[in-house]
């Protein structure tokens, strides 16, 4: 057995409670992945540069590798799984995502749509160039971020129409 | 790329804090993590203590008494980018701000962690030289301030001592109608800085009465250009002018890397520090190549 | 719904995998609980070269919560033999160097794996890596490939002969007649470096071992599950029914997870000593000095042309940067070779290949896989062309261009396996001109005079490229409905996120008029077909495509024939639409596919309809005997700032031909995807080590990917000239993108700086190299 300190959190994630007893070295990101089994959150380079791992700390996004598990403890967490309003629908953001192609293999696709969710907060009518500096630190590797960019200004439109 | 083995400690208070870095071997402190944590999780450090100072109260927060805005150490990057006192009364800090890292950085990173982890590229050490700001630092016999020139001790090194905590950062304003740039060359957006500079101006009459000029990236701390701020004091600004004193930033001391030779930096100190004067003086934006996004 | 009417290839149509990757419910490798496993990490060499002596994992075992320090020693019992048995076969190889499961007597890169630590958890792993004690005699190490080659250089392993690992030609025509005659001859050295392939996934295995059944899965994220299968029964000498090897959701791949890496082994060989499930997912440092990917070329080349600057012949050496040892055979140079001569008529070539062991992890392709390079010397060239003859870019290129009247057009080239390179369609004068035309090539001088005028150095680049595409031998796919009317897809065609399966459902769709969502694909899947490949060499739409392609067709017809039975009717007044089998004209009057399928899935005792023979399913092995080229052009509007050399790109353009187009979402989405790593290779990645062979880049702060706003808008305009080559019209279209962008955004920076003189050659283009070379023509 691992010889570690360990600390009791409470965290609440996609508005579920959960209480953990934690080894106080492992980051958010493996807490939300490994002990709460949400492997939505991807890690892509443990380092903080290219935004897979991206979740909203309190509403605001975060690098959840560059957070110890223990800092989240009475935080609210949202996560990818958390964004569609159900089972059945995908959230404005998601939908298009879908329909313009912003996804390929989908590994940096959590870290978007998190970015995203909270520029689109901050910036609802944003342009183009506006958009490219929001998701400047989150890495694709497929898309040549066209795609994701498009969606983003749909997402705007739609989440527009959506509040109208 | 896990992070090592550590204990874990969460102070509520600066005493508290002080008292633990006091009495712990090889501890680290731990601010907004965008610094510490990549170097945990590489395990580049290897500290048997992590003393988090994100529950201490009272070391967020910016106000501004007697021309001087007062900024706490954990205040966060992103309440000083959407600041308006900051941005009226410091616009070098905000324009710098938009250069730092990324949203997601902004908004767990904090001033007194950049500062501390000292990067000599990083935007926010390069607006405290060009401020001529003043660091708060508490340590068990009290609590005493540095002036940033004296700040950095060496390649990120600030000079203070192992048992003493930033608390805040006091950055003297300059007069209301100040001219300020902030202008950096990086490959991406939200990168360090390869080299960076930061022009402040005060013109009255035509003239220039005063003047600041920090190189950031080209040393292991940022320089100012105290040539050229002499050499522009008392003048009328213009390009030529600028383009002829800059060249003194060619002598700088530069580091070498693999990003830029030292010979490419004094180049990039020449060529931005004439540049940040002329956006500062509205000579000029070649706003593309600045990156003010 | 169901779509119905006219085809639905060449239609737009939305990703199946779309909706669990965006509710963040994929299955990626480490997605997966494997219930019981331990965990990973791997020691690897600190040096680039050295005698390996000893390995003191004393402490590390006495560490709680370690469970096993294996070492190649530990291992070699349950392998058939020391080295892993991967050759793929050419005739320019002069010595095998496969790889080695963990080094035994000698390290011969940094981050080659050198012993295992398994543990309960991946932090307790590393904790463990830092208690072991290498013993190391460091030799000298071979860091150029160039100064590798020369007499009296060290010997990146001590087991070779010496550092020319493979030589080859491509030699046809007189070229000394074509020298001697030429108007015009022009020298250029190109140093190329090409960057990793930098899947955001990370690699990963995780290894299931069943003592039931005594059977070993093997998840791992590899383009070739089939191909890693086959390695893992030679290595490992069980048989085939033992080892199932299946990839799960692929976070990209771009060509480093289409070789087989030692930890492929390592794992599976761990799992069947200790008896216990393991999991190893690759770190981002790790990934940076362990998964290969290209490097460097040197090509010293001369260009002979006549005074129209018409190409009478081209000449040189290449110096390619093989790695350590052979992983994935020597086809990336030989690639860059053949690929030189695109959309051109070139008389005569010669080009002498020499592979250059060094000390640094093997090379192997990333997307474009040598073409890129081989592209950007002909462009280069080209350009120098230009500027000798005193024509434009754009006319130097029509004068040496292949014209679509000389279609199929047989190159003098040699495939890798003695075939000649034959052209099968397109139309490449007509896609350069929509090219210009679309990046308004002509009205360009005067913008540009204009923009100078304003203090702006801006510029327009041109390139063309062709590229092999659906490489064979075959693909497989299967497909099967069920009684429940739900199809099944199986393939050996395996996805990384470039839409794989939906593209495999539209062309079910098309033929079958079902919904999408009545169809399953299980792709990557050793269990699920017999024989396959997976993704290589943009081939999948070609074989694995046609392959359901003409299972579907073979399966609608016998549910026509089967169905005929049922309702006593004349197979010709029969039609399948919206998943039944209908009387023509008569909607009601119809069986579902999944009444078919329960007919003749057949009752014990009673005879299936009118003999035709059980399951609504068809198998086909679809074979390419020949590839299919794509082809297009590039336009890059570049500037530059002649005071710091950076390089900001504004447009790009791409008129692109792939064929016959199934999804032209995806094909965009491929194009634009390529483009931006295309435009990675040519100003941010590179790889750098220092003079010892240690890397200096492994973070994604010192190793620079291109962000979003690094990557411009890029327009994709399509022409379709459908092959002859397989029934679909198709071609391939995933790493096209990556072969013109370095020499369209080069062509873009120097006639930028057109007024400067500035002659670009190497790659990366960094501003610091830009501005050097302003300072130089100046």
């Amino acid at each position: 057995m691992e010889m570690t300190d360990k600390r009791t959190i409470t965290v609440s994630v996609n508005g579920t409670k959960h209480t953990k007893e934690v080894p106080v070295r492992i980051t958010l990101a493996d807490f939300i992945r490994y002990e709460l089994g949400l492997t939505g959150t991807h890690l892509g380079c443990e380092h903080g540069v290219c935004g897979a791992c991206t979740i909203l700390l309190d509403g605001r996004s975060a690098r959840s590798c560059l957070m110890l598990a223990v800092q989240a403890d009475g935080h609210e967490v949202l996560t990818v799984e958390g964004i569609a309003p159900g089972p059945d629908a995908l959230h404005p953001l998601q939908e298009a995502f879908r329909d313009n192609h912003g996804l390929q293999c989908g590994f940096c696709t959590p870290g978007m749509l998190t970015t995203l969710l909270e520029f689109l907060g901050d910036n609802p009518d944003p342009t183009e160039q506006e958009v490219r500096v929001a998701i400047s630190g989150n890495l694709c590797r497929c898309t040549g971020y066209q795609g994701i960019v498009l969606a983003a200004l749909d997402a705007a439109k739609r989440m527009k129409a959506g509040r109208a | 790329m896990k992070p090592p083995p550590f204990q874990y400690h969460d102070p509520k208070t600066l005493a508290e804090a002080v008292g633990l870095l006091g009495t712990l071997d090889n501890a680290k402190l731990l601010a907004g993590g965008q610094s510490l944590m990549p170097m945990l999780n590489m395990r580049f450090v290897l500290p048997d203590h992590v003393i988090d100072l994100n529950l201490v109260e009272g070391m967020a927060g910016i106000k501004e008494t007697d021309g001087v805005l007062e900024i706490g150490a954990m205040t966060r990057q992103r309440e000083l980018e959407f600041s308006d006192l900051v941005a009226a009364k410091c616009p070098l800090l905000h324009q710098a701000l938009m250069h730092v890292g990324h949203r997601q950085t902004r908004n767990r990173g904090t001033i007194g962690g950049s500062l501390c982890h000292l990067d000599p590229a990083a935007e926010l050490v390069t607006v405290c030289m060009a401020h001529d700001a003043t660091i708060a630092v508490a340590g068990p016999g009290g609590t005493r301030e540095i002036a940033f020139a004296d700040f950095p001790a060496g390649y990120l090194t600030p000079a203070i001592e192992l048992n003493e905590i930033v608390t805040a950062i006091r950055i003297p304003v300059w007069p209301a109608g100040h001219k300020a740039a902030f202008i950096e060359f990086s490959r991406r957006h939200g990168d360090f800085a390869i080299v960076s500079a930061a022009a402040l101006l005060q013109i009255d009459g035509g003239r220039i009465t005063r003047a600041s000029l920090t190189i950031g990236g080209v040393a292991v701390a940022p320089v100012r250009a105290t040539e050229v701020e002499q050499a522009i004091v008392g003048q009328a600004p213009t390009s030529e002018l600028f383009a002829k004193v800059c060249e003194s930033c060619r002598s700088f001391e530069a580091m070498a890397d693999i990003h830029a030779s030292a010979e490419y930096r004094q180049h990039l100190a020449v060529v931005l520090a004439r540049r940040a004067l002329e956006k500062a003086a509205d000579l000029a934006d070649n706003a593309p190549w600045n990156r003010a996004h | 719904m169901a779509p119905t009417g006219p085809s639905l290839i060449g239609r737009r149509m939305i990703r199946v995998e779309d909706g669990p990757l965006l509710r963040g419910r994929g299955r990626f490798i480490d997605d997966l609980d494997i219930p019981g496993a331990l965990h990973v990490a791997f020691l690897r060499s600190p040096v680039a070269h050295g005698r390996l002596k000893d390995i003191d994992a004393s402490a590390a075992k006495a560490l709680p919560g370690v469970h096993a320090v294996l070492s190649f020693a530990d291992l070699r019992p349950v392998l058939t033999g020391d080295r892993i048995p991967q050759a793929l076969p050419s005739g320019a190889i002069r010595f095998d160097v496969d790889p080695i499961v963990l080094a035994k007597d000698e390290v011969t890169y940094v981050g080659e794996p050198v012993a295992m630590v398994v543990a309960d958890s991946r932090r307790v792993a590393e904790d463990a890596l830092a208690l072991i004690a290498l013993d190391l005699d460091e030799l000298p190490a071979v860091t150029d490939p160039v100064a590798g080659l020369e007499y009296g250089a060290p010997k990146a392993r001590l087991d070779c002969p010496d550092n020319l690992v493979a030589r080859q030609s491509i030699d046809y025509g007189d070229i000394d007649g074509a020298f001697a005659k030429a108007a015009h001859r022009i020298k250029a050295r190109f140093r190329l470096h090409k960057g990793g392939g930098h899947s955001i996934e990370t690699r990963g295995i995780a290894v299931r071992i069943d003592p039931v059944d005594d059977t070993l899965t093997i998840h791992a994220n590899t383009q070739l599950p089939h191909r890693a299968k086959q390695i893992l029964v030679a290595a490992l000498g069980i048989g085939e029914q033992r080892i199932r090897v299946v990839a799960p959701d692929t976070g990209g791949g771009f060509g480093p997870k289409a070789a087989f890496h030692p930890e492929e082994l390592a794992l599976p060989a761990a799992a069947l000593l200790l008896r216990r499930p393991l999991k190893w997912i690759e770190d981002r440092r790790e990934n940076f000095v362990a998964a290969v990917g290209e490097r460097d070329q040197d090509w010293d080349m001369e260009m002979a042309v006549d005074a129209g600057g018409r190409m009478l012949g081209l000449r040189g050496r290449l110096c390619h940067d093989h790695g350590s040892c052979t992983p994935y055979g020597v086809a990336l140079a030989y690639n860059a070779g053949t690929n030189v001569i695109g959309p051109y008529v070139l008389p005569t070539y010669r080009l002498d290949i020499n592979w250059c062991l060094t000390n640094f992890v093997p090379c192997a392709p990333t997307r474009g896989a040598g073409r890129p390079q081989g592209m950007y010397v002909m462009e280069r060239l080209l350009d120098a062309v230009a500027e000798t003859v005193g024509i434009a870019r754009d006319e130097v290129r029509r004068r040496n261009m292949i014209q679509p009247t000389q279609m199929p057009y047989a190159t003098p080239i040699k495939q890798r396996d003695g075939s000649t390179m034959t052209y099968d369609s397109g139309d490449y004068p007509e896609c350069q001109r929509r090219a210009l035309e679309a990046g308004g090539w002509a009205d360009f001088p005067a913008r540009q005079a204009a923009a100078r005028k304003a203090g702006r150095y801006i510029g327009l680049g041109l390139a063309n490229y062709v590229e092999a595409t659906g490489r064979g031998p075959f693909e497989s796919a299967g497909l099967r409905v069920g009684a429940s009317g739900k199809i099944v897809i199986t393939t050996g065609a395996s996805a990384q996120g470039q839409g794989t399966k939906s593209m495999l459902v539209q062309l079910a769709c098309d033929v079958l008029g079902v919904a999408p969502e009545s169809i399953e694909v299980i792709a990557g899947d050793t269990a699920g077909i017999a024989l396959g490949f997976g993704a290589f060499a943009s081939r999948q739409a070609v074989t694995a495509g046609n392959a359901v392609h003409q299972a579907a067709i073979a399966v609608r017809e016998k549910a026509i024939q089967t169905a005929a039975e049922m309702m006593e009717a004349s197979a010709e007044d029969l039609e399948l639409k919206d998943g039944a089998v209908q009387v023509k004209g008569v909607p009601h009057m119809k069986r579902t596919l999944a009444q078919i399928a329960h007919a003749i899935a057949g009752v014990p005792g009673f005879a299936l309809p009118g003999g035709v023979t059980p399951g609504l399913a068809a198998s086909i092995d679809f074979p390419a005997p020949a590839l299919t080229y794509c082809n297009g052009t590039h336009i890059c509007e570049a500037e530059a700032d002649p005071e710091t050399g950076m390089v900001r790109l504004l447009r790009y353009i791409v008129v692109h031909d792939s064929g016959r187009i199934i999804n032209p979402m995806i094909v965009d989405g491929q194009v634009t995807g390529a483009v931006a790593h295309g435009i990675g290779a040519t100003l941010y990645e590179w790889m750098r080590f220092d003079s010892q062979g240690q890397p200096q880049t492994v973070t994604y702060g010192d190793y620079i990917l291109p962000s979003s706003d690094t990557v411009p808008p890029i327009e994709v305009i399509h022409m379709e000239s459908p092959t002859p080559l397989n029934p679909l019209g198709v071609k391939g279209a995933a790493e096209s993108g990556t072969i013109a962008a370095p020499a369209a955004i080069v062509s873009a920076v120097e006639d930028a700086l057109h007024s400067f003189g500035v002659r670009i050659r190497n790659l990366p283009l960094t501003p610091e190299r830009l501005l050097a070379s302003i300072q130089a023509a100046g």
